[in-house]
């Protein structure tokens, strides 16, 4: 059994970068950003981009390591006892339920997208895939059963059904061996070798010069300024929409609000830095995203297919339909396929780890029981989870119904949550005096106003935005403003002549019972943490 | 690809390739950082009661 001092000297400082950027780096940057980018004219969407950064993804993030410090330097790792704690009265631990079922929900849907990374990496280096006469869109929607339920439950190395047991197997096992030998031991050599696969990648990109001499208008350069050339800045500035899919991107990129950086930063002690800590993880990600993802997917598109090709491709449109299509046309596509497959794949898992994290932590301190007990509570719980989405695969309803009320959704108001407790229930100026206790740096005093006014006022105007788009089906017009409830009201509740669906009312459902199990647990842990013989009852009088 | 293109690519690429540069420089170049941002203390409660039991 390690000792602690034996913890600390394992960690080293670039395990300790490796961790936190593996938490945050994920399908996003190399899919979600470029797709965003390309779509809302490069030049304003970059600014829009950065601006989001500044005032929710940086503020949000030192908040969160601030806070799980904290709370872990008096005794506790999740999220609901944290910030049970931080209000200082114990109904205060709902407002961290969010924390737990965020991480846990988007579990059960993204170790299946996982899968399809780490299936389509071995279907290209075993050279199943990247075959010219190949119809990719049709093989994605096969693969993984988008056009009938239960379709991708087969085992065959043809499908995904092996690579989801694979990577559930993979994330558990890594998982049961312990933060110390498995997540930071597996991010330690998977975030460098992400890395420089997308070094490699890039490298690759960037020389493909002109491929087809035929049409010389569809060469490096001007795949380039697809993604980045700016187009209208101040007309595009004026679009609220822009500023949405904007600070969605960042809000989501950087993981922040999730639960899993307050969990993470609760196992530092009081001397360790987390101004440094969170600046970097931020900074690792955004190289990911804007250094890496922006040279790679779009410009490699447009190079082979011009861009009538990539133009309205969404995530999973880009990654799994546009660019095995780029790889077929390459040469040595099958080795370029397969690496960047193997690329999405560690940058899914060295997220999807992260994500387990709060849950254990949570089902630990509320229950009582030891890490053995909770990892097993926390996978049949997953796997139930998981196998509800994999199987209910037809049109990735489930996946999506999910992804939009927990990924999105329920992140808007634990962020909010978040940052509100930061900076006016502890305050800003004790927020920060608390961050920059054994901070290798010191946050910018300009920083202030933003955390107390900006970024509180920003994450909820551009929430509203997002519920008038997303739910309320606004038609982003200010003169001749139009509401139809969205496709995912209607999905609920049905639309014009159109029946609910069933699949996204169930999906809805599996929602609601792990937040009612974890709301109970939450209840029942309050005697726990804060009962008259709990540790937690002196910590309240004391914060209160 | 347009000289607006070009210097809103170099502007972006270079703002966070330079950020992560220094992140990674101030982490590395710190004197005694090694101690300060040591990482997580990766010690669940259950393992601190059995080591401390095993004491």
């Amino acid at each position: 059994m390690a000792t602690p001092q034996a913890s600390e000297n394992w960690s080293s400082r670039l395990g300790v970068i490796m961790a936190v950027a593996g938490s945050a780096v994920g399908l996003g940057n190399f899919l979600r950003f470029p797709g965003k980018a390309a779509t809302y004219g490069g030049g304003a969407f970059m600014i829009a981009y950065f601006v989001s950064l500044v005032i929710i993804g940086v503020s949000i993030c030192w908040a969160e390591w601030t806070l799980g410090r904290w709370g872990g330097k008096r005794g506790f790792h999740s999220s609901p006892a944290i910030m049970g704690l931080i209000v200082g009265r114990p109904w205060g631990r709902f407002l961290g339920v969010l924390g737990v079922i965020i991480p846990v929900g988007i579990y059960m849907y993204y170790v299946y997208i996982e899968a399809w990374c780490l299936g389509y990496a071995v279907q290209f280096a075993t050279g199943r895939l990247g075959g010219p006469d190949i119809d990719y869109a049709k093989h994605f929607v096969e693969y993984v059963g988008a056009n009938a339920d239960g379709f991708s439950l087969g085992l065959g190395m043809g499908q995904v059904g092996l690579f989801v047991l694979i990577v559930y197997l993979l994330n558990f096992v890594l998982i049961y061996r312990g933060l110390a030998k498995g997540i930071e031991w597996f991010c330690k050599w998977a975030m460098p070798a992400l890395m420089v696969i997308a070094l490699i990648i890039v490298v690759r990109v960037l020389t493909l010069g002109t491929p087809d001499p035929t049409l010389p208008e569809q060469n490096v350069a001007n795949g380039l300024g697809y993604m980045w050339n700016p187009g209208n800045i101040g007309e595009q500035l004026r679009n609220p929409q822009l500023w949405l899919e904007a600070a969605g991107q960042i809000f989501f990129s950087l993981s922040v609000g999730f639960g899993v950086i307050i969990t993470y930063a609760s196992y530092l002690t009081e001397k360790d830095d987390v101004v440094l800590s969170g600046l970097t993880a931020t900074s690792a990600n955004e190289f990911c995203e804007v250094g890496l993802g922006g040279l790679m997917s779009i410009p490699a598109g447009f190079v082979f297919l011009g861009a009538a090709g990539i133009a309205g491709q969404g995530t999973f449109g880009l990654g799994f339909t546009v660019l095995p299509q780029v790889f077929s046309h390459m040469a040595f596509g099958h080795v370029f396929g397969a690496l960047f497959f193997f690329l999405l794949f560690l940058a899914a898992i060295t997220s999807s780890l992260s994500m387990l994290q709060p849950g254990i932590a949570f089902l630990e301190e509320a229950m009582g029981i030891g890490r053995k007990m909770s990892v097993t509570i926390l996978g049949a719980l997953t796997a139930l989870g998981s196998l509800f989405v994999w199987y209910y695969s037809k049109d990735l309803k489930a996946l999506d119904t999910i992804d939009f009320w927990v990924g999105t959704c329920f992140i808007f108001i634990q962020g909010t949550i978040l940052i509100v407790l930061f900076s006016w229930v502890v305050g800003v100026d004790r927020g920060l005096d608390e961050a920059h206790k054994g901070a290798a740096i010191r946050v910018p005093g300009w920083f202030r106003p933003i955390m107390q006014w900006l970024c509180p006022t920003f994450l909820i105007s551009i929430f509203v935005l997002w519920l008038a788009k997303n739910v309320f089906g606004w038609n982003f017009q200010f003169s001749g403003a139009e509401f139809a409830p969205s496709g995912y009201i209607t999905d609920l509740i049905g639309g014009d002549g159109t029946p609910p669906s069933t699949v996204a009312r169930a999906s809805v459902a599996v929602v609601g019972v792990t937040i009612a199990f974890l709301t109970i647990v939450t209840h029942l842990a309050g005697r726990r943490w804060y009962g008259a013989d709990g540790k937690g009852a002196t910590l309240l009088e004391e914060t209160r | 690809m347009t000289l607006g293109g070009w210097i809103n690519m170099i502007i972006s690429v270079g703002a966070v390739t330079t950020l992560f540069a220094w992140c990674i420089y101030k982490v590395v170049a710190t004197p005694e950082e090694t101690k300060k941002v040591h990482g997580f203390e990766f010690e669940t409660p259950d393992e601190k009661a059995e080591r401390e039991s095993e004491r």
